[in-house]
C-alpha cells in the first residue's frame, strides 16, 4: 500500500490487529496467484494497483465522498439497479464476501451448512474486517435465495442499514409488475437517503455511465474468444471482480485501455498460453473477491479460463439498459426490464440460462465447461444437473467453498477433466 | 531403455518398471511421512530413461524432480486396460479417494466420478473400521456371514461411523454383522457413483481396496454384473504411468514402439 491508513481504519472502526493479518494473507495470496503469472498485459498494472489499495486508497476515496455528502450504497447482488444510485451521485460498492473470514463469528448467527458467501459477509462484518460495510449508508439486499433472505434479517439487526428489494421467482407479467414497483420504491428510497431528486437527465446520464462499463466488460469478454487468449482467466476474473468496487468512469477507461492492448496482442498472435491450450468456460455461482481458487487450479493445470457464466462475469454485463427513454417513468421501466433479463438460478423455470451457457460455449470457443456451485447454494447445485442433461459438450460439475480442504481432490478432478480435452 | 511409473498414493507408493513392453519389476512401499524421499530413492534405484508420476503426491515429484505427471484417472485408464484389455469400467477405491472411470471401446476416458472432499467410504475408512473391530485389513475383506442382514451403518463420515460402530458393539451385535454392514455402506456409495455413468462391461476393480473380496461380492450382487480383479490390481496406476512414459517418449521420437505384452 502506498501509505499508512491506520488512522482511517481506526476511525472507521476496523479490528486493526486482525485486519493487518488479513491484508498480509491477501497480499501473499496475490503474489503467489497473480504476480507469478507470466506474460501478463501491461494494462493489468492498474488492476494490481487497485487490489493493493482495495482497503486503502479506495476506502479513502469513499471516506472523502462521504464528506461531500455523497452516499455509499453497499450491495451483494447484480440485481440492485446501479443506475439509480449513480443518478444521485452515490457510490455503489459490492461488499466483502469472498474469503473464509470470521466464520466462527458468523456461525453464531447462521447454521454451519450455509453457503460460504453468506457466512463470509456476516463474518467480515462481525469481525470488523470490511471497511466498505462500515462506510455504507445503506446496504441493499435482495430476495434471491433463501439463505440470503434470512441472513439479511439477521444482518439488519447487526448493522441497522438493510434495505431489501423483492426479486420475484418467476418472469410472468405479474412478476414484472412487482419488480417494476420494487424499482420505483428503490428510487424513492435512494432519493430519500440522499436528499436528491432523480431527474430524467440525471437518470439518462447515470444509465449511460453504467452501460459504458458493461460495454467495456463485454469488449474484454469478446477478446477472450481468440486462440491464443490474450489474457488469463485469473486476470479477467480480477477485472470482473473490481467492476463492483471501482469508480465506474475510471474503471471503464482502464478496461478499455486494457482492451486496446489486448487487441494489439491478438493482432500479433501473442497469447497468455500457447495456441491450442484447452479452453474452459466456468459457469455457476458468483466468485466474490478474493475467491480465485478454481481459476487458479484450472490455469495451473494447463488450461486457460476463457469465460465466466456467473454474476461476477457475464451475468453482470450481458444486458444493457435501453437508453432511449423520454420520461423518468419510462426510464424506470427500461431499468426494470433490463434487470429482469438476468438469468439467476433463483428463477423458475430458467431455460434462458441453459441457452446462455450453450451460446457462451460457442462464442468463446471453449473446449469444456466446469460448472462450479458454492456448496449449499441449492439453486445453482440443482441447475448443474439440469444443464448436464441438455448439453453435448464436455462438462464437469463441482461443488466447493472457500476452504483449501478439498484442494487435492479438486486438483485431481480438474486435471483429469483437462486431460480428457486434449 | 526402461520406463518407470510411480503412483504416490496417500497410503502406499507403487512403482512399476517396464522395458520393451514387459514388466521388469513391481514395487510397493508405505508412503509414510516422507513420500518425497521414498519416491526419490525409488527413482535412484531404477534410474529409468523416463519416469511419470501419478497419484495424490504426483506434484511432489514434478516440483522436486521435474518428473511429468498424469492424474490417477488417466493412469488407471491406461493401466487397467493393459492388465485387462476388455475393461470398459474401472472402480478404484484408494486410500482417500473413490473413483469410477468409464472408457470407450478404444480405452479413452468417457466420463469419471470422484468423491469431492473427505475420506468417507474409502480405503482409509475401511482401515479405521477394521481396527475398531480388531480385524486385520486382510481378514476384514474375507469375512463370511449373512450378507442380507438388515443392519445399516448410516453415516459415511469416518468419525461418525466409528462411533456408530461402537454403539452397535455395545448393543451386543456380532462383529461379523457390523463388519458386513460397514462393507455394505461403502458398496452403496460406489453403486451410487456407478449409476451416474453408463455401466459397460467388463468392469474392473482396481486400486488398494480391490483386494477386498466382500466388497466385490456386495457390489456384484447389487449391479447384477460380474466384476474382474487382476492380481496386480494395486499397480494399475503405476503401470499406466509407466506405459504413458514409454508412449510419450516414442511420440517425442525417442524410440520405436514395441509389441506390448505387459502381464
Amino acid at each position: 500500500m502506498s501509505k499508512d491508513y491506520t488512522t482511517l481504519w481506526k476511525e472507521i472502526g476496523l479490528n486493526l490487529g486482525k485486519h493487518d493479518g488479513l491484508l498480509s494473507v491477501l497480499s501473499d495470496a496475490y503474489k503467489n496467484i497473480y504476480l507469478s503469472q507470466k506474460n501478463r498485459p501491461e494494462g493489468m498494472k492498474y488492476f494490481d494497483f487497485v487490489i493493493s489499495e482495495v482497503h486503502g486508497l479506495r476506502i479513502e476515496e469513499l471516506y472523502e465522498a462521504k464528506k461531500e455528502k455523497r452516499k455509499v450504497i453497499g450491495t451483494f447482488c447484480v440485481y440492485v439497479p446501479e443506475e439509480l444510485v449513480l443518478a444521485v451521485d452515490g457510490v455503489f460498492v459490492g461488499l466483502c464476501a469472498g474469503a473464509e473470514v470470521g466464520f466462527e463469528e458468523a456461525e453464531k448467527y447462521v447454521p454451519r451448512n450455509t453457503c460460504a458467501l453468506i457466512k463470509a459477509f456476516m463474518g467480515f462484518k462481525l469481525s470488523g474486517l470490511c471497511p466498505y460495510v462500515e462506510l455504507t449508508d445503506l446496504i441493499v439486499g435482495e430476495t434471491t435465495c433463501d439463505g440470503k433472505k434470512k441472513a439479511y434479517e439477521i444482518f439488519d439487526e447487526i448493522t441497522r442499514k438493510m434495505y431489501v428489494m423483492e426479486i420475484p421467482n418467476m418472469k410472468n407479467d405479474s412478476d414484472r409488475k412487482l419488480w417494476l414497483e420494487e424499482v420505483r420504491k428503490f428510487k424513492d428510497k435512494i432519493e430519500e437517503i440522499s436528499g436528491k431528486e432523480i431527474t430524467l437527465s440525471l437518470l439518462k446520464k447515470s444509465t449511460e455511465i453504467v452501460n459504458q462499463k458493461r460495454l467495456a466488460l463485454q469488449r474484454l469478454n469478446k477478446l477472450r474468444a481468440y486462440d491464443p487468449s490474450p489474457i488469463s482467466g485469473l486476470d479477467a476474473l480480477l477485472v470482473n471482480q473490481i467492476a463492483f468496487y471501482d469508480d465506474p468512469v475510471r474503471f471503464t477507461m482502464k478496461v478499455n485501455e486494457l482492451c486496446d492492448e489486448l487487441e494489439e496482442r491478438v493482432r500479433k498472435g501473442n497469447g497468455i498460453a500457447p495456441k491450442g491450450t484447452p479452453r474452459i468456460l466456468i459457469s455457476g455461482s458468483p466468485f466474490a473477491i478474493p475467491n480465485w481458487k478454481l481459476h487458479a487450479i484450472v490455469e495451473n493445470s494447463g488450461a486457460v479460463v476463457v469465460g465466466e457464466e456467473s454474476c461476477v462475469g457475464s451475468r453482470n454485463f450481458r444486458e444493457l439498459t435501453e437508453e432511449n427513454f423520454n420520461s423518468l417513468e419510462e426510464g424506470l421501466e427500461k431499468i426494470a426490464m433490463r434487470y429482469m433479463g438476468i438469468d439467476c438460478a433463483c428463477f423458475t423455470p430458467n431455460k434462458e440460462r441453459i441457452d446462455n451457457v450453450k451460446s457462451l460455449f460457442k462464442e468463446l470457443k471453449a473446449d469444456g465447461v466446469i460448472h462450479c456451485a458454492l456448496q449449499f447454494c441449492t439453486p445453482y447445485m440443482m441447475e448443474a444437473f439440469k444443464i448436464e442433461k441438455k448439453i453435448d459438450f464436455p462438462y464437469m460439475r463441482i461443488e466447493t467453498d472457500y476452504s483449501m480442504e478439498d484442494f487435492g481432490q479438486l486438483k485431481t478432478r480438474v486435471e483429469a477433466f483437462i486431460e480428457t480435452l486434449r | 531403455m526402461s520406463f518407470l511409473g510411480i503412483d504416490i498414493g496417500s497410503r502406499y507408493i507403487k512403482a512399476v518398471l517396464i522395458e520393451k513392453g514387459t514388466v521388469i519389476d513391481w514395487f510397493k512401499i508405505e508412503t509414510s511421512y516422507e513420500p518425497l524421499n521414498r519416491s526419490l530413492e525409488i527413482l535412484k534405484k531404477y534410474s529409468p530413461i523416463k519416469a511419470v508420476a501419478t497419484g495424490y503426491g504426483r506434484h511432489l515429484l514434478s516440483f522436486n524432480g521435474n518428473i511429468p505427471t498424469i492424474t490417477e484417472i488417466k493412469a488407471f485408464a491406461i493401466g487397467a486396460r493393459a492388465l485387462m484389455p476388455s475393461c470398459r469400467t474401472i472402480i478404484d477405491i484408494g486410500g482417500q479417494d473413490t473413483k469410477i472411470i468409464s472408457l470407450d471401446e478404444r480405452g479413452n476416458i468417457k466420463k469419471f466420478e470422484m468423491n469431492d472432499r473427505c475420506a468417507a467410504g474409502t480405503g482409509r475408512f475401511l482401515e479405521i473400521m477394521a481396527s475398531a473391530l480388531a480385524y486385520s485389513i486382510d481378514e476384514f475383506g474375507k469375512i463370511e456371514g449373512e450378507i442380507e442382514s438388515p443392519l445399516q451403518i448410516s453415516s459415511m463420515c469416518t468419525v461418525f461411523a466409528e462411533s456408530e460402530v461402537i454403539s452397535l458393539i455395545s448393543k451386543g451385535i456380532s462383529r461379523e454383522e457390523i463388519a458386513i454392514a460397514i462393507h455394505r455402506a461403502i458398496a452403496k456409495r460406489v453403486i451410487s457413483m456407478l449409476k451416474k455413468i453408463s455401466l459397460e462391461e467388463d468392469i474392473v476393480f482396481a486400486g488398494g481396496c480391490a483386494g477386498n473380496i466382500l466388497l466385490k461380492k456386495l457390489i456384484e450382487i447389487d449391479i447384477g454384473k460380474r466384476i474382474l480383479i487382476h492380481e496386480k490390481h494395486h499397480f494399475a496406476g503405476a503401470l499406466g504411468a509407466a506405459i504413458y512414459a514409454e508412449k510419450s517418449l516414442i511420440e517425442e521420437g525417442g524410440e520405436k514402439e514395441n509389441e506390448k505384452v505387459y502381464c
